[in-house]
């Protein structure tokens, strides 16, 4: 009466892990193009406005950064209002004026993006819009965050 | 007696720690990668004005003078408001086509100007700035039910219908220049 045997398949139970390396390969390829590196690094800092209608900027190679805000002191403190552009401070305004006229030159379609602290006083970016005019690199967006 | 050794393994080289490998470049990638979009609100700054050639003529019903000052009020044309106001505000003044002889001719003749003080705070203008470019949303929302039947937003970019609205309801947002000083 040993009629009831269970049935086993005769398959093997090892999943095929051969192929698996070509998917991760192909994960990675997506990362690798898609990656776009922390960009600099912030010596200001940055507490984001907040707003309703904006827009999102999705061609990121046209962009190009000011940061304004309070300088980060080496104690951790926090210094007076200060614009930065890549990598350094800039104590000069009127630097302003070349630096982006250089950067419209190599990208003609610049938009530059005002990262600016909540906090701030409006004429510190009065005097920076004036340059990016006197630059002629007229397409600007204030970042910010979304209103929630 | 010379005989040749036979290997007993096969030729192949082990692959599974490319596995291994592949993946911890991969947790490289996905943590260095930043998926954050830059959200922001874009404008155009007007150009220096030359020497030249004059500024086109405004007719004073067509422009629209929002001012803040250095203690976060704002000025609508000389009348105070509050900023949760400014929305309805531009959109009666944009939308006015023509109607009330106080406000704006046409969308496309809609000028709005924005002056601020230079101790005006940044918040209260992202604000202001915010209500404002909101009007235009719901001006173009509008618009864009009324003809197409979809909001603006399910426009694809760059088609021609999308074109047309912002045709309809042009941003003609002005920075006015600073005071010297």
């Amino acid at each position: 009466m040993a009629k009831f045997k269970k049935k086993q398949a005769n398959t093997e139970q090892n999943i095929p892990t051969s192929a698996m390396p070509d998917v991760v390969f192909m994960l990675i390829i997506f990362f690798m193009v898609t990656t776009v590196m922390r960009e600099v690094e912030l010596q200001v800092q940055i507490e984001y406005a907040e707003a309703e209608n904006i827009e999102k900027i999705e061609r990121k190679r046209l962009v190009s950064y000011v940061y304004i805000g309070p300088e980060r002191l080496p104690g951790g403190g926090l210094g007076d209002t200060k614009v930065q552009i890549d990598d350094s401070i800039i104590d000069d305004i009127n630097a302003i004026r070349q630096i982006m006229y250089d950067k419209l030159l190599e990208q003609p379609e610049l938009i530059v993006s005002l990262r600016v602290d909540e906090n701030s006083e409006f004429g510190i970016i009065t005097d920076v819009q004036q340059e990016l005019r006197h630059a002629n690199t007229l397409r600007i967006n204030y970042s910010t965050r979304r209103e929630l | 007696m010379l005989e040749k050794k036979k290997r007993s393994s096969s030729v192949e080289i082990n692959s599974s720690p490319m596995a291994d490998i592949a993946f911890l470049l991969l947790i490289f990638f996905l943590v260095v990668t930043t998926i954050d979009i830059d959200t922001g609100i874009g404008l155009v700054l007007p150009p220096i004005p030359d020497d030249v050639t004059p500024p086109p003529p405004v007719h004073e019903r067509n422009l629209m003078n929002i001012l803040v000052n250095s203690q976060g009020m704002v000025l609508i044309n000389e009348q105070p408001a509050a900023v949760s106001t400014v929305r309805e505000q531009v959109r009666e003044f944009v939308d006015n086509q023509g109607v009330n002889p106080e406000l704006s001719d046409s969308p496309d003749d809609a000028i709005i100007s924005i002056k601020t003080d230079r101790m005006t705070p940044y918040n209260i203008y992202i604000d202001m700035l915010d209500e404002v470019m909101g009007a235009y949303a719901e001006l173009r929302d509008a618009a864009s039910l009324q003809q197409f039947g979809v909001p603006f937003g399910a426009l694809s970019q760059g088609s021609e219908q999308r074109e047309l609205i912002q045709e309809m309801y042009p941003k003609k947002i002005s920075i006015a220049e600073p005071d010297e000083g």
